[in-house]
Protein backbone atom coordinates (compact mmCIF):
# COMPACT_ATOMS: atom_id res chain seq x y z
CA UNK A 1 0.00 0.00 0.00
CA UNK A 2 1.16 3.46 -0.82
CA UNK A 3 1.25 5.53 2.34
CA UNK A 4 2.06 9.23 1.87
CA UNK A 5 4.78 10.70 4.07
CA UNK A 6 3.51 11.95 7.37
CA UNK A 7 4.27 15.60 6.71
CA UNK A 8 2.07 15.69 3.60
CA UNK A 9 -1.04 14.76 5.52
CA UNK A 10 -3.24 17.62 6.78
CA UNK A 11 -2.81 17.80 10.53
CA UNK A 12 -6.48 17.51 11.41
CA UNK A 13 -7.25 14.44 9.30
CA UNK A 14 -6.43 11.08 10.75
CA UNK A 15 -6.62 8.13 8.38
CA UNK A 16 -8.20 5.07 9.91
CA UNK A 17 -5.14 2.88 9.43
CA UNK A 18 -2.77 5.18 11.32
CA UNK A 19 -2.81 4.99 15.08
CA UNK A 20 -3.28 8.24 16.92
CA UNK A 21 -0.38 9.25 19.13
CA UNK A 22 -2.55 9.01 22.23
CA UNK A 23 -4.91 6.09 22.70
CA UNK A 24 -6.60 7.92 25.55
CA UNK A 25 -7.04 11.64 25.67
CA UNK A 26 -9.36 13.48 28.03
CA UNK A 27 -9.71 17.21 28.47
CA UNK A 28 -11.12 18.91 31.57
CA UNK A 29 -13.09 15.75 32.25
CA UNK A 30 -15.44 16.29 35.17
CA UNK A 31 -18.14 14.15 36.73
CA UNK A 32 -20.41 15.19 39.56
CA UNK A 33 -22.82 12.83 41.28
CA UNK A 34 -25.12 15.27 43.04
CA UNK A 35 -22.89 17.27 45.36
CA UNK A 36 -19.96 14.89 45.10
CA UNK A 37 -17.35 15.65 42.47
CA UNK A 38 -15.95 12.24 41.61
CA UNK A 39 -13.66 13.37 38.81
CA UNK A 40 -12.48 16.95 38.62
CA UNK A 41 -10.95 18.52 35.51
CA UNK A 42 -8.81 15.56 34.45
CA UNK A 43 -6.54 15.98 31.44
CA UNK A 44 -5.17 12.52 30.84
CA UNK A 45 -3.08 11.49 27.87
CA UNK A 46 -1.93 7.92 27.43
CA UNK A 47 0.44 7.41 24.49
CA UNK A 48 0.08 4.32 22.32
CA UNK A 49 2.09 1.32 23.34
CA UNK A 50 2.84 2.25 26.96
CA UNK A 51 1.98 0.33 30.08
CA UNK A 52 0.17 2.91 32.14
CA UNK A 53 -0.57 2.55 35.82
CA UNK A 54 -3.41 4.54 37.31
CA UNK A 55 -2.90 4.96 41.03
CA UNK A 56 -4.66 6.65 43.89
CA UNK A 57 -6.43 5.91 47.15
CA UNK A 58 -9.92 4.42 47.29
CA UNK A 59 -12.51 6.95 46.22
CA UNK A 60 -10.02 9.08 44.32
CA UNK A 61 -12.06 8.74 41.12
CA UNK A 62 -10.15 6.02 39.26
CA UNK A 63 -13.15 3.83 38.60
CA UNK A 64 -15.41 6.73 37.58
CA UNK A 65 -12.68 7.86 35.20
CA UNK A 66 -12.42 4.38 33.68
CA UNK A 67 -16.23 4.20 33.37
CA UNK A 68 -16.26 7.54 31.56
CA UNK A 69 -13.55 6.36 29.18
CA UNK A 70 -15.77 3.40 28.31
CA UNK A 71 -18.98 5.42 27.97
CA UNK A 72 -20.69 3.77 30.93
CA UNK A 73 -20.84 7.05 32.83
CA UNK A 74 -21.56 10.29 31.03
CA UNK A 75 -19.28 13.23 31.86
CA UNK A 76 -20.78 16.34 33.45
CA UNK A 77 -18.36 18.34 31.33
CA UNK A 78 -15.20 17.81 29.35
CA UNK A 79 -14.48 15.28 26.63
CA UNK A 80 -13.03 11.83 26.11
CA UNK A 81 -11.22 10.48 23.06
CA UNK A 82 -10.51 6.81 22.89
CA UNK A 83 -8.31 5.53 20.04
CA UNK A 84 -8.73 8.95 18.45
CA UNK A 85 -12.55 8.93 18.42
CA UNK A 86 -14.91 10.86 20.67
CA UNK A 87 -16.67 8.83 23.34
CA UNK A 88 -19.40 7.91 23.95
CA UNK A 89 -20.56 9.03 20.48
CA UNK A 90 -18.38 6.56 18.59
CA UNK A 91 -18.63 3.77 21.15
CA UNK A 92 -19.87 1.29 18.54
CA UNK A 93 -16.68 1.74 16.48
CA UNK A 94 -14.18 2.14 19.28
CA UNK A 95 -15.21 -0.36 21.93
CA UNK A 96 -14.75 -3.51 19.79
CA UNK A 97 -11.04 -2.59 19.81
CA UNK A 98 -10.92 -2.17 23.59
CA UNK A 99 -10.81 -4.86 26.24
CA UNK A 100 -11.90 -3.91 29.71
CA UNK A 101 -12.11 -5.17 33.24
CA UNK A 102 -14.19 -2.72 35.28
CA UNK A 103 -13.99 -3.03 39.08
CA UNK A 104 -14.73 -6.73 39.37
CA UNK A 105 -15.09 -9.44 36.81
CA UNK A 106 -18.71 -10.42 36.29
CA UNK A 107 -20.35 -13.35 34.55
CA UNK A 108 -23.73 -14.99 34.31
CA UNK A 109 -23.50 -17.23 37.36
CA UNK A 110 -25.65 -20.10 36.11
CA UNK A 111 -23.44 -20.88 33.10
CA UNK A 112 -19.92 -22.18 32.64
CA UNK A 113 -17.05 -19.81 31.90
CA UNK A 114 -16.83 -21.09 28.36
CA UNK A 115 -20.55 -20.52 27.74
CA UNK A 116 -20.22 -17.06 29.25
CA UNK A 117 -17.44 -16.07 26.87
CA UNK A 118 -19.29 -17.45 23.84
CA UNK A 119 -22.49 -15.59 24.70
CA UNK A 120 -20.64 -12.37 25.53
CA UNK A 121 -18.84 -12.54 22.21
CA UNK A 122 -22.07 -13.22 20.34
CA UNK A 123 -23.80 -10.34 22.12
CA UNK A 124 -21.78 -7.45 20.74
CA UNK A 125 -20.76 -6.33 17.33
CA UNK A 126 -17.42 -7.22 15.81
CA UNK A 127 -17.06 -10.82 16.98
CA UNK A 128 -17.17 -13.12 14.00
CA UNK A 129 -19.12 -16.27 14.73
CA UNK A 130 -16.98 -18.51 12.55
CA UNK A 131 -13.85 -18.43 14.70
CA UNK A 132 -15.62 -17.78 17.99
CA UNK A 133 -14.96 -21.23 19.41
CA UNK A 134 -11.26 -21.01 18.59
CA UNK A 135 -10.94 -17.51 20.03
CA UNK A 136 -12.66 -18.55 23.26
CA UNK A 137 -10.33 -21.54 23.66
CA UNK A 138 -7.35 -19.32 22.88
CA UNK A 139 -8.09 -16.73 25.55
CA UNK A 140 -8.98 -19.40 28.10
CA UNK A 141 -5.59 -21.02 27.63
CA UNK A 142 -3.84 -17.64 27.77
CA UNK A 143 -5.27 -16.87 31.21
CA UNK A 144 -4.65 -20.40 32.47
CA UNK A 145 -8.19 -21.78 32.28
CA UNK A 146 -7.71 -24.08 29.28
CA UNK A 147 -8.93 -27.19 31.03
CA UNK A 148 -11.89 -25.57 32.78
CA UNK A 149 -14.90 -27.87 32.93
CA UNK A 150 -18.67 -27.32 32.72
CA UNK A 151 -19.06 -26.08 36.28
CA UNK A 152 -21.15 -22.90 36.46
CA UNK A 153 -19.31 -19.67 37.26
CA UNK A 154 -21.02 -19.44 40.64
CA UNK A 155 -18.83 -22.35 41.73
CA UNK A 156 -15.62 -20.57 40.64
CA UNK A 157 -13.06 -19.26 43.09
CA UNK A 158 -12.21 -15.55 43.18
CA UNK A 159 -9.01 -16.21 41.25
CA UNK A 160 -10.82 -18.17 38.54
CA UNK A 161 -13.37 -15.38 38.13
CA UNK A 162 -10.55 -12.89 37.82
CA UNK A 163 -8.91 -14.99 35.11
CA UNK A 164 -12.23 -15.34 33.32
CA UNK A 165 -12.70 -11.56 33.45
CA UNK A 166 -9.30 -11.02 31.88
CA UNK A 167 -10.09 -13.66 29.25
CA UNK A 168 -13.28 -11.74 28.38
CA UNK A 169 -11.23 -8.56 27.99
CA UNK A 170 -8.83 -10.30 25.61
CA UNK A 171 -11.55 -11.97 23.53
CA UNK A 172 -11.49 -9.53 20.64
CA UNK A 173 -7.74 -9.08 20.43
CA UNK A 174 -7.93 -5.48 21.68
CA UNK A 175 -5.50 -2.65 20.89
CA UNK A 176 -6.16 -1.15 24.29
CA UNK A 177 -6.63 -3.00 27.55
CA UNK A 178 -8.25 -1.15 30.44
CA UNK A 179 -7.87 -3.25 33.54
CA UNK A 180 -9.13 -2.22 36.95
CA UNK A 181 -7.39 -4.23 39.70
CA UNK A 182 -6.47 -7.14 37.40
CA UNK A 183 -4.61 -9.04 40.11
CA UNK A 184 -7.45 -8.98 42.64
CA UNK A 185 -7.93 -12.38 44.22
CA UNK A 186 -4.92 -13.95 42.53
CA UNK A 187 -2.22 -15.70 44.51
CA UNK A 188 1.46 -14.69 44.06
CA UNK A 189 1.95 -17.25 41.31
CA UNK A 190 -1.21 -16.02 39.56
CA UNK A 191 -0.01 -12.43 39.86
CA UNK A 192 3.28 -13.44 38.26
CA UNK A 193 1.45 -15.20 35.39
CA UNK A 194 -0.72 -12.16 34.83
CA UNK A 195 2.33 -9.90 34.74
CA UNK A 196 3.94 -12.12 32.11
CA UNK A 197 0.73 -12.18 30.08
CA UNK A 198 0.43 -8.39 30.14
CA UNK A 199 4.11 -7.93 29.28
CA UNK A 200 3.74 -10.31 26.33
CA UNK A 201 0.67 -8.42 25.11
CA UNK A 202 2.47 -5.13 25.56
CA UNK A 203 5.35 -6.47 23.46
CA UNK A 204 2.92 -7.01 20.57
CA UNK A 205 1.92 -3.33 20.70
CA UNK A 206 -1.12 -3.46 22.94
CA UNK A 207 -1.50 -0.44 25.19
CA UNK A 208 -2.14 -1.58 28.75
CA UNK A 209 -3.79 0.70 31.28
CA UNK A 210 -4.24 -0.73 34.71
CA UNK A 211 -5.23 0.54 38.07
CA UNK A 212 -4.05 -1.20 41.17
CA UNK A 213 -3.49 -0.77 44.86
CA UNK A 214 -0.49 -3.06 44.65
CA UNK A 215 2.17 -0.45 44.03
CA UNK A 216 4.92 -3.02 43.74
CA UNK A 217 2.90 -4.66 40.98
CA UNK A 218 2.57 -1.39 39.11
CA UNK A 219 6.26 -0.74 39.67
CA UNK A 220 7.13 -4.10 38.16
CA UNK A 221 4.85 -3.72 35.17
CA UNK A 222 4.28 -0.13 34.15
CA UNK A 223 6.36 2.35 32.23
CA UNK A 224 4.28 5.39 33.10
CA UNK A 225 2.00 6.24 35.98
CA UNK A 226 -0.78 8.67 36.73
CA UNK A 227 -1.73 9.46 40.31
CA UNK A 228 -5.24 10.55 41.26
CA UNK A 229 -6.32 12.18 44.48
CA UNK A 230 -9.77 13.50 45.33
CA UNK A 231 -10.88 13.41 41.71
CA UNK A 232 -7.86 15.23 40.34
CA UNK A 233 -5.01 13.84 38.33
CA UNK A 234 -2.14 15.14 40.45
CA UNK A 235 0.72 13.58 38.50
CA UNK A 236 1.53 11.82 35.25
CA UNK A 237 5.12 10.83 34.81
CA UNK A 238 7.37 8.13 33.45
CA UNK A 239 8.27 5.66 36.13
CA UNK A 240 11.98 6.04 35.33
CA UNK A 241 11.82 9.73 36.16
CA UNK A 242 10.00 9.15 39.42
CA UNK A 243 12.46 6.52 40.38
CA UNK A 244 15.56 8.47 39.37
CA UNK A 245 18.33 8.47 42.02
CA UNK A 246 17.69 11.03 44.75
CA UNK A 247 21.36 12.02 45.06
CA UNK A 248 21.70 10.04 48.27
CA UNK A 249 23.53 6.77 48.76
CA UNK A 250 22.65 4.10 51.28
CA UNK A 251 25.73 2.68 52.85
CA UNK A 252 26.30 -0.11 55.34
CA UNK A 253 29.68 -0.59 56.90
CA UNK A 254 31.05 -2.14 60.10
CA UNK A 255 33.43 0.88 60.30
CA UNK A 256 30.61 3.40 60.56
CA UNK A 257 32.53 5.66 62.93
CA UNK A 258 35.51 6.16 60.60
CA UNK A 259 33.18 6.53 57.61
CA UNK A 260 31.40 9.42 59.35
CA UNK A 261 34.79 10.97 60.06
CA UNK A 262 35.87 10.61 56.43
CA UNK A 263 32.64 11.88 54.90
CA UNK A 264 32.22 14.74 57.33
CA UNK A 265 29.23 16.87 56.37
CA UNK A 266 28.00 14.48 53.68
CA UNK A 267 26.29 12.09 56.11
CA UNK A 268 22.59 12.89 56.26
CA UNK A 269 21.50 10.22 58.65
CA UNK A 270 23.10 7.47 60.74
CA UNK A 271 21.39 4.47 62.25
CA UNK A 272 23.93 2.06 63.76
CA UNK A 273 26.07 0.81 60.89
CA UNK A 274 23.68 2.13 58.23
CA UNK A 275 24.42 5.55 56.80
CA UNK A 276 22.63 7.82 54.33
CA UNK A 277 25.21 9.83 52.48
CA UNK A 278 24.77 12.74 50.09
CA UNK A 279 26.79 11.77 47.04
CA UNK A 280 26.23 12.22 43.32
CA UNK A 281 28.28 9.22 42.20
CA UNK A 282 28.02 5.99 44.22
CA UNK A 283 31.05 4.55 42.37
CA UNK A 284 33.31 7.43 43.38
CA UNK A 285 32.06 7.22 46.95
CA UNK A 286 32.86 3.52 47.05
CA UNK A 287 36.38 4.09 45.70
CA UNK A 288 36.91 6.83 48.28
CA UNK A 289 35.81 4.57 51.14
CA UNK A 290 37.86 1.59 50.00
CA UNK A 291 40.93 3.77 49.51
CA UNK A 292 40.53 4.89 53.12
CA UNK A 293 40.45 1.26 54.23
CA UNK A 294 36.80 1.31 55.21
CA UNK A 295 35.00 -2.00 54.66
CA UNK A 296 31.75 -1.66 52.71
CA UNK A 297 29.12 -4.37 53.08
CA UNK A 298 26.30 -2.64 51.19
CA UNK A 299 26.21 0.38 48.96
CA UNK A 300 23.40 1.53 46.68
CA UNK A 301 22.04 4.73 45.19
CA UNK A 302 18.83 5.66 46.96
CA UNK A 303 15.70 5.65 44.77
CA UNK A 304 12.29 6.68 45.89
CA UNK A 305 9.81 3.87 45.81
CA UNK A 306 6.54 4.37 44.03
CA UNK A 307 4.88 3.99 47.40
CA UNK A 308 6.69 7.03 48.76
CA UNK A 309 5.78 9.08 45.72
CA UNK A 310 2.11 8.13 45.91
CA UNK A 311 1.83 8.60 49.65
CA UNK A 312 3.40 12.05 49.40
CA UNK A 313 0.98 13.11 46.68
CA UNK A 314 -2.28 11.76 47.97
CA UNK A 315 -4.63 12.20 50.88
CA UNK A 316 -5.90 9.49 53.17
CA UNK A 317 -8.54 8.11 50.77
CA UNK A 318 -12.30 8.19 50.97
CA UNK A 319 -12.70 5.01 53.00
CA UNK A 320 -10.92 6.43 56.05
CA UNK A 321 -13.34 8.57 57.98
CA UNK A 322 -11.53 10.60 60.57
CA UNK A 323 -13.01 12.64 63.41
CA UNK A 324 -14.63 15.83 62.14
CA UNK A 325 -13.11 18.97 63.55
CA UNK B 1 -28.22 -9.88 20.75
CA UNK B 2 -31.79 -11.16 20.57
CA UNK B 3 -30.53 -14.70 20.08
CA UNK B 4 -28.14 -14.31 23.02
CA UNK B 5 -30.94 -12.94 25.16
CA UNK B 6 -33.25 -15.86 24.34
CA UNK B 7 -30.51 -18.39 25.05
CA UNK B 8 -29.81 -16.66 28.37
CA UNK B 9 -33.47 -16.84 29.31
CA UNK B 10 -33.91 -20.48 28.32
CA UNK B 11 -30.93 -21.48 30.46
CA UNK B 12 -32.41 -19.94 33.59
CA UNK B 13 -33.93 -22.41 35.98
CA UNK B 14 -36.18 -19.69 37.38
CA UNK B 15 -37.90 -19.28 34.01
CA UNK B 16 -38.66 -23.00 33.71
CA UNK B 17 -39.87 -23.02 37.30
CA UNK B 18 -42.31 -20.19 36.50
CA UNK B 19 -43.63 -22.07 33.47
CA UNK B 20 -43.90 -25.28 35.46
CA UNK B 21 -45.88 -23.63 38.25
CA UNK B 22 -48.17 -21.87 35.80
CA UNK B 23 -49.01 -25.23 34.24
CA UNK B 24 -49.28 -27.05 37.57
CA UNK B 25 -51.85 -24.74 39.17
CA UNK B 26 -54.65 -25.39 36.62
CA UNK B 27 -53.74 -29.08 36.61
CA UNK B 28 -54.24 -29.17 40.36
CA UNK B 29 -57.64 -27.53 39.99
CA UNK B 30 -58.55 -30.01 37.28
CA UNK B 31 -57.58 -32.97 39.41
CA UNK B 32 -59.63 -31.65 42.34
CA UNK B 33 -62.63 -31.11 40.09
CA UNK B 34 -62.32 -34.54 38.56
CA UNK B 35 -61.93 -36.31 41.87
CA UNK B 36 -64.77 -34.56 43.67
CA UNK B 37 -66.90 -33.86 40.62
CA UNK B 38 -67.95 -30.67 42.38
CA UNK B 39 -67.84 -28.02 39.67
CA UNK B 40 -68.74 -24.51 40.76
CA UNK B 41 -72.23 -23.48 39.91
CA UNK B 42 -72.55 -21.48 36.68
CA UNK B 43 -71.67 -17.86 37.39
CA UNK B 44 -69.46 -18.77 40.31
CA UNK B 45 -65.76 -19.57 40.43
CA UNK B 46 -63.44 -18.77 37.56
CA UNK B 47 -64.72 -18.23 34.06
CA UNK B 48 -65.64 -21.47 32.25
CA UNK B 49 -64.95 -23.56 35.35
CA UNK B 50 -68.59 -24.59 35.67
CA UNK B 51 -68.58 -26.00 32.15
CA UNK B 52 -65.32 -27.92 32.13
CA UNK B 53 -66.57 -31.03 33.84
CA UNK B 54 -68.90 -31.60 30.93
CA UNK B 55 -66.26 -30.92 28.26
CA UNK B 56 -62.50 -31.01 28.78
CA UNK B 57 -61.89 -28.99 25.64
CA UNK B 58 -63.03 -25.91 27.51
CA UNK B 59 -60.41 -26.37 30.18
CA UNK B 60 -57.67 -24.29 28.46
CA UNK B 61 -59.95 -21.26 28.65
CA UNK B 62 -60.72 -22.02 32.28
CA UNK B 63 -57.03 -22.54 33.05
CA UNK B 64 -56.09 -19.19 31.49
CA UNK B 65 -58.81 -17.51 33.54
CA UNK B 66 -57.34 -19.16 36.66
CA UNK B 67 -53.74 -18.00 36.21
CA UNK B 68 -54.55 -14.61 34.69
CA UNK B 69 -55.34 -12.46 37.72
CA UNK B 70 -52.41 -13.35 40.00
CA UNK B 71 -49.93 -15.99 38.94
CA UNK B 72 -49.28 -14.86 35.41
CA UNK B 73 -48.60 -11.23 36.46
CA UNK B 74 -46.29 -12.46 39.24
CA UNK B 75 -44.13 -14.45 36.84
CA UNK B 76 -44.11 -11.65 34.27
CA UNK B 77 -43.10 -9.19 37.01
CA UNK B 78 -40.27 -11.49 38.11
CA UNK B 79 -38.88 -12.01 34.64
CA UNK B 80 -39.30 -8.45 33.34
CA UNK B 81 -38.10 -6.85 36.57
CA UNK B 82 -34.96 -8.92 36.21
CA UNK B 83 -34.32 -7.70 32.65
CA UNK B 84 -31.91 -4.80 33.21
CA UNK B 85 -31.71 -4.74 37.01
CA UNK B 86 -30.65 -8.39 37.05
CA UNK B 87 -27.76 -7.69 34.68
CA UNK B 88 -26.86 -4.68 36.81
CA UNK B 89 -26.83 -6.66 40.04
CA UNK B 90 -24.66 -9.47 38.61
CA UNK B 91 -22.38 -6.85 37.04
CA UNK B 92 -22.82 -8.21 33.52
CA UNK B 93 -24.59 -5.03 32.38
CA UNK B 94 -21.34 -3.06 32.19
CA UNK B 95 -19.62 -5.85 30.30
CA UNK B 96 -22.49 -6.08 27.80
CA UNK B 97 -22.38 -2.32 27.24
CA UNK B 98 -18.61 -2.22 26.66
CA UNK B 99 -18.75 -5.28 24.38
CA UNK B 100 -20.37 -3.08 22.91
CA UNK B 101 -24.07 -3.73 22.79
CA UNK B 102 -25.99 -0.54 22.00
CA UNK B 103 -28.34 0.48 24.77
CA UNK B 104 -31.39 0.56 22.49
CA UNK B 105 -30.49 -2.86 21.11
CA UNK B 106 -30.15 -4.24 24.62
CA UNK B 107 -33.55 -2.88 25.63
CA UNK B 108 -35.19 -4.18 22.47
CA UNK B 109 -33.64 -7.62 22.99
CA UNK B 110 -34.88 -7.64 26.57
CA UNK B 111 -38.41 -6.73 25.44
CA UNK B 112 -38.33 -9.51 22.85
CA UNK B 113 -37.22 -12.03 25.45
CA UNK B 114 -39.99 -10.88 27.83
CA UNK B 115 -42.45 -11.26 24.94
CA UNK B 116 -41.14 -14.76 24.26
CA UNK B 117 -41.53 -15.60 27.93
CA UNK B 118 -45.17 -14.48 28.16
CA UNK B 119 -46.11 -16.06 24.85
CA UNK B 120 -44.55 -19.37 25.81
CA UNK B 121 -46.15 -19.16 29.26
CA UNK B 122 -49.63 -18.74 27.80
CA UNK B 123 -49.00 -21.39 25.15
CA UNK B 124 -47.68 -23.90 27.68
CA UNK B 125 -50.67 -23.33 29.97
CA UNK B 126 -53.04 -23.77 27.03
CA UNK B 127 -51.42 -26.97 25.79
CA UNK B 128 -51.01 -28.68 29.17
CA UNK B 129 -54.49 -27.74 30.28
CA UNK B 130 -55.96 -29.03 27.01
CA UNK B 131 -54.25 -32.36 27.56
CA UNK B 132 -55.21 -32.46 31.24
CA UNK B 133 -58.79 -31.37 30.51
CA UNK B 134 -59.35 -33.94 27.80
CA UNK B 135 -57.74 -36.70 29.87
CA UNK B 136 -59.81 -35.97 32.97
CA UNK B 137 -63.11 -34.79 31.51
CA UNK B 138 -63.15 -36.26 28.01
CA UNK B 139 -64.64 -34.57 24.99
CA UNK B 140 -68.06 -34.20 26.58
CA UNK B 141 -71.48 -34.83 25.16
CA UNK B 142 -71.51 -34.26 21.45
CA UNK B 143 -73.37 -30.98 21.40
CA UNK B 144 -73.74 -30.43 17.69
CA UNK B 145 -72.10 -33.45 16.13
CA UNK B 146 -68.44 -33.67 15.05
CA UNK B 147 -67.22 -32.91 18.56
CA UNK B 148 -68.58 -29.37 18.67
CA UNK B 149 -69.08 -27.57 21.97
CA UNK B 150 -71.50 -24.95 23.08
CA UNK B 151 -70.35 -21.34 23.09
CA UNK B 152 -71.23 -18.87 25.85
CA UNK B 153 -74.04 -17.66 23.64
CA UNK B 154 -75.49 -21.11 23.35
CA UNK B 155 -74.49 -21.65 19.73
CA UNK B 156 -72.40 -24.69 18.90
CA UNK B 157 -68.76 -24.11 17.94
CA UNK B 158 -66.84 -26.58 15.76
CA UNK B 159 -63.46 -27.80 17.07
CA UNK B 160 -61.79 -25.69 14.36
CA UNK B 161 -63.59 -22.56 15.54
CA UNK B 162 -62.69 -23.40 19.10
CA UNK B 163 -59.02 -23.82 18.20
CA UNK B 164 -59.01 -20.49 16.36
CA UNK B 165 -60.60 -18.71 19.29
CA UNK B 166 -58.21 -20.29 21.76
CA UNK B 167 -55.31 -19.12 19.60
CA UNK B 168 -56.76 -15.61 19.53
CA UNK B 169 -57.06 -15.76 23.33
CA UNK B 170 -53.43 -16.83 23.63
CA UNK B 171 -52.36 -13.88 21.51
CA UNK B 172 -54.56 -11.44 23.39
CA UNK B 173 -53.40 -12.54 26.84
CA UNK B 174 -49.79 -12.56 25.73
CA UNK B 175 -50.25 -8.95 24.65
CA UNK B 176 -51.84 -8.04 27.99
CA UNK B 177 -48.91 -9.62 29.81
CA UNK B 178 -46.42 -7.96 27.47
CA UNK B 179 -47.83 -4.60 28.56
CA UNK B 180 -47.05 -5.58 32.15
CA UNK B 181 -43.65 -6.84 30.99
CA UNK B 182 -42.88 -3.53 29.30
CA UNK B 183 -43.70 -1.71 32.52
CA UNK B 184 -41.39 -4.17 34.30
CA UNK B 185 -38.65 -3.36 31.78
CA UNK B 186 -39.07 0.34 32.52
CA UNK B 187 -38.94 -0.22 36.29
CA UNK B 188 -35.94 -2.44 35.72
CA UNK B 189 -34.01 0.50 34.26
CA UNK B 190 -34.78 2.61 37.33
CA UNK B 191 -33.13 0.40 39.92
CA UNK B 192 -30.26 -2.05 40.27
CA UNK B 193 -32.42 -4.38 42.34
CA UNK B 194 -34.48 -6.93 40.37
CA UNK B 195 -36.68 -7.52 43.40
CA UNK B 196 -37.58 -3.83 43.70
CA UNK B 197 -38.49 -3.71 40.02
CA UNK B 198 -40.65 -6.85 40.26
CA UNK B 199 -42.46 -5.59 43.34
CA UNK B 200 -43.01 -2.26 41.59
CA UNK B 201 -44.76 -4.07 38.75
CA UNK B 202 -46.93 -6.01 41.16
CA UNK B 203 -47.81 -2.81 43.00
CA UNK B 204 -48.86 -1.32 39.67
CA UNK B 205 -51.09 -4.32 38.92
CA UNK B 206 -52.62 -4.25 42.40
CA UNK B 207 -53.33 -0.51 42.22
CA UNK B 208 -55.00 -1.04 38.87
CA UNK B 209 -57.09 -3.87 40.32
CA UNK B 210 -58.07 -1.75 43.33
CA UNK B 211 -59.16 1.19 41.18
CA UNK B 212 -61.09 -1.00 38.76
CA UNK B 213 -64.33 -1.47 40.76
CA UNK B 214 -64.37 2.09 42.14
CA UNK B 215 -67.05 4.30 40.63
CA UNK B 216 -64.89 7.28 41.55
CA UNK B 217 -62.24 5.96 39.20
CA UNK B 218 -64.62 5.47 36.29
CA UNK B 219 -63.02 8.34 34.37
CA UNK B 220 -59.68 6.53 34.15
CA UNK B 221 -61.06 2.99 34.11
CA UNK B 222 -60.60 2.65 30.38
CA UNK B 223 -56.88 3.30 30.71
CA UNK B 224 -56.24 0.76 33.46
CA UNK B 225 -54.57 -2.35 32.06
CA UNK B 226 -56.53 -4.81 34.19
CA UNK B 227 -59.84 -3.42 32.88
CA UNK B 228 -59.28 -5.26 29.62
CA UNK B 229 -57.86 -8.50 30.93
CA UNK B 230 -61.17 -10.35 30.74
CA UNK B 231 -62.19 -9.03 27.33
CA UNK B 232 -61.02 -12.29 25.72
CA UNK B 233 -64.08 -14.05 27.15
CA UNK B 234 -66.03 -12.34 24.36
CA UNK B 235 -64.02 -14.40 21.91
CA UNK B 236 -66.05 -17.41 23.05
CA UNK B 237 -69.35 -15.86 22.10
CA UNK B 238 -71.09 -16.44 18.81
CA UNK B 239 -70.79 -14.17 16.99
CA UNK B 240 -67.60 -12.76 18.56
CA UNK B 241 -68.01 -9.41 20.27
CA UNK B 242 -64.94 -7.62 19.00
CA UNK B 243 -65.40 -4.23 20.62
CA UNK B 244 -63.92 -5.00 24.06
CA UNK B 245 -61.06 -6.99 22.53
CA UNK B 246 -60.29 -4.18 20.12
CA UNK B 247 -60.21 -1.62 22.90
CA UNK B 248 -58.08 -3.93 25.00
CA UNK B 249 -55.54 -4.39 22.23
CA UNK B 250 -55.38 -0.64 21.75
CA UNK B 251 -54.76 0.08 25.43
CA UNK B 252 -52.20 -2.70 25.86
CA UNK B 253 -50.26 -1.67 22.75
CA UNK B 254 -50.31 1.86 24.15
CA UNK B 255 -48.83 0.60 27.41
CA UNK B 256 -46.10 -1.30 25.59
CA UNK B 257 -45.14 1.75 23.53
CA UNK B 258 -45.24 4.23 26.41
CA UNK B 259 -43.41 1.95 28.85
CA UNK B 260 -40.73 1.04 26.29
CA UNK B 261 -40.32 4.71 25.41
CA UNK B 262 -39.93 5.58 29.08
CA UNK B 263 -37.41 2.78 29.54
CA UNK B 264 -35.42 4.04 26.56
CA UNK B 265 -35.58 7.66 27.72
CA UNK B 266 -34.24 6.67 31.11
CA UNK B 267 -31.67 4.12 30.02
CA UNK B 268 -30.18 5.97 27.05
CA UNK B 269 -28.33 8.50 29.18
CA UNK B 270 -28.19 6.62 32.46
CA UNK B 271 -24.87 6.42 34.28
CA UNK B 272 -24.11 2.74 34.69
CA UNK B 273 -22.40 2.57 38.06
CA UNK B 274 -23.38 -1.00 38.91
Amino acid sequence: MNVPPANVRPANVRPANVRPANVIETSSLTKRFGKVTAVNGVDLAVPAGVRFGLLGPNGSGKTTLVRMLLGLVHPTSGSVELLGRAMPRHAADVLPRVGALVENPAAWPHMSGRANLRLLDAAGRGGRGRDRKARVEDVLSRVGLAGVDRRPVKAYSLGMRQRLGIAAALLRGPELLLLDEPTNGLDPRGIGEMRELLLALSATGVTVVLSSHLLTEVEALCTRVGVMDEGRLVLTEDLDVLRAPTGHVRLRTPDAGSAVGLLDGQVVHRDGDALLVRAGDPGALNAQLVAAGIRVTELAAERRSLEQVVLELTGPGADRIGVRK
Amino acid sequence: MIGVELRLMLRRRRVWLCWGLLCAIPALVAVLLAVTNLAPAPGQGGAFLSAVTSDGQLFPAAALALVLPVFLPITVALVSGDAIAGEASTGTLRYLLVRPVGRLRLLAAKLVSVAAFVLLAVVFVTITSYVVGVLLFGFGADAGGAGGITSLSGVVLTPLQLAGRTAATVGYLALCMLAIGAIGLFFSTLTDSPLAAALGVLAFVVVSAILLPLDAASAIRFYLPTTHWLAWIDLFREPILWRAVREGVLVQVGYVLVAFGAAWANFATKDVTS
